[in-house]
């Protein structure tokens, strides 16, 4: 599973890491950095998560 | 209870993400997705900004799912047919078509319609927006050049109207029978931020003032205020709420107030679920009965409700959460907020329009607002999930600002 984010449309909500905080953070600068590109698949379900709860569908998950 | 045939009335964003839920869970049976919409299901945030503003094409709004396409959840869609009524004894939703829809499990998701202005219906040029057809229809009265647009009412639908018809460079009016902008939102104080925001784009806003005829033959010419002015106009956007919808299940059984009455897991009866902008529950993280009309709410709880039929019912305890993009501003508010709470702000200045405000009652904090500050607002928003009291609220925003 590879995270894919598209900072164009990213808009630093951090909804993503209120559900898979272990894959995203912002921080005080107001970006977001994925702390894993590539995360184990123990955190699918998560990750989907903030793939859903993303209000501006930035996050793509590939494979 | 075997749950063979599930049907889900409303096809959007609750009634969708309940949809993957259940897929996700496992459940392989029958799900049938009735919308009253010929639409798949779209997102309703950029209709009032993106969409208006020309920077999001409307067919860019159709929502995706987290696992692959849509078309792998293996979904009955039922697009442009109404659900007209509901047969609970026998288990059955009535179509408009004569149809009756057997279910084992129903969600109930069908959002809510915006409230119009009386005696306004045969006359054009007077809109609402809630649909992606109203967005398209706003868009292109805005592409025909009018000289003034109106907005009446400044919650955030209005207000975010008003932003994009102002930054395509067309003379906006907000009319707003409170005292500010978002007052029963945000309360007198953020509210008046938000109308110093507007009046700095150039917006005329009028506050404290109610419209008392809306005048034309065919077309909208002019509306008369409360004030005594009166304003030439020929496009007129209506944000004045929404009302739930429920009429379609008058006389079913199931309690109607303001929503659909839900019991504390998004139960409204056996087998039938409820969520999004339509449905009513008692959150017990505050204590409070409420019906959120937030995005992140409708996919939040259509999922709960989703868990909650399949038999897993906990109760659904979320702290409330939006966003609202007026300009180049930001607003977000992490929990509760009313005009009777204590409001104070903990970082940055008013002034700056870059700022986080905590909302506070009975000892307790209930609310984390940012404008411009979404980091902070997500740090501090888990003072709300905990029930941090007020003081040590305060204490900590200090210590970690
Ligand atoms: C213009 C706009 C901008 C917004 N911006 C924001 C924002 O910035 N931030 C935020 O947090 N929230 C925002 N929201 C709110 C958010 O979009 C809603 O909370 C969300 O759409 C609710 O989802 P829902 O599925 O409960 O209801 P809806 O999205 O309203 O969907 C209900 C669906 O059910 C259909 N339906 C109704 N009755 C029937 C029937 N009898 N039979 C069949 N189908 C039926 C409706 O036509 C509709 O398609 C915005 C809303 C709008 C309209
Ligand atoms: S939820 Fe979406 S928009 Fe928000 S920070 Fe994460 S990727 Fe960016």
């Amino acid at each position: 599973m590879r995270i894919v984010v598209d900072y164009d449309l990213c808009e630093s909500n951090a909804l993503c890491m209120t559900a898979a905080p272990e894959v995203f953070e912002v921080r005080d600068d107001d970006f977001l950095y994925v702390l894993q590109d590539e995360p184990s698949e123990e955190l699918r379900a998560k990750v989907e998560e903030a793939v859903r709860r993303c209000p501006k569908q930035a996050i793509v998950i590939e494979g | 209870m075997s749950l063979d045939r599930i049907v889900i009335v409303g096809a959007s964003l609750a009634g969708l993400r309940a949809a993957e839920e259940l897929r996700a869970r496992g459940h392989e049976g029958v799900i049938t997705v009735v919308g009253d919409e010929p639409h798949r299901p779209y997102d309703r945030p950029p209709l009032s900004k993106q969409v208006l503003t020309g920077a999001k094409p409307p067919e860019s709004t159709t929502l995706a799912v987290a696992a692959g396409s849509i078309d792998d959840l293996g979904l009955e869609w039922r697009l442009g047919e109404s659900a007209t009524g509901l047969d609970l004894p026998d288990r059955a939703v009535l179509l408009g078509g004569g149809e009756r829809l057997a279910f084992d499990g129903l969600v109930i998701a069908t959002g809510a319609t915006p409230r119009r202005l009386p005696g306004t219906d045969h006359l054009e040029g007077v809109h609402t927006l809630r649909s992606l057809d109203d967005s398209i229809a706003i868009r292109a009265a805005l592409a025909a050049g009018p000289r003034r647009v109106v907005v009446v009412g400044a919650g955030f639908i209005g207000a975010e109207v008003a932003a994009s018809t102002r930054s395509l460079g067309i003379e906006v009016s907000l009319i707003e029978a409170l005292a500010v902008p978002l007052e029963r939102s945000l309360g007198p104080e953020m509210g008046a931020v938000v109308a110093d925001l507007h009046r700095d784009h150039g917006v005329d806003v009028h506050l404290g003032v109610g419209v008392v005829l809306i005048e034309g033959s065919d077309r909208v010419e002019r509306i008369r205020l409360s004030d005594g002015s009166v304003l030439e106009v020929d496009l007129v956007v209506v944000g004045i709420g929404v009302s739930p919808n429920t009429e379609w299940l008058e006389g079913s059984g199931l309690t109607l107030d303001n929503g659909i009455v839900c019991d504390a897991t998004c139960l409204a009866a056996p087998g039938v679920v409820a969520a999004g902008d339509v449905a009513r529950w008692p959150n017990e993280r505050f204590d409070e009965v409420m019906r959120v009309e937030h995005w992140d709410n409708a996919i939040e709880m259509g999922e709960h409700a989703a868990r909650t039929l399949l038999g897993d019912a906990t109760p659904y305890t979320p702290v409330p959460w939006f966003w609202s993009d007026q300009y180049d501003r930001k607003i977000q508010l992490a929990g509760l907020a009313s005009p009777d709470d204590i409001v104070e702000v903990v970082s940055g200045r008013l002034e700056d329009r870059r700022f986080v405000a905590f909302y506070g009652r009975a000892g307790r904090i209930v609310g984390v607002l940012g404008m411009n500050q979404p980091a902070k607002v997500m740090r501090w928003r888990s003072l709300v999930e905990t029930g941090a009291s007020w003081s040590d609220a305060l204490a900590v925003a200090a210590a970690t600002d």
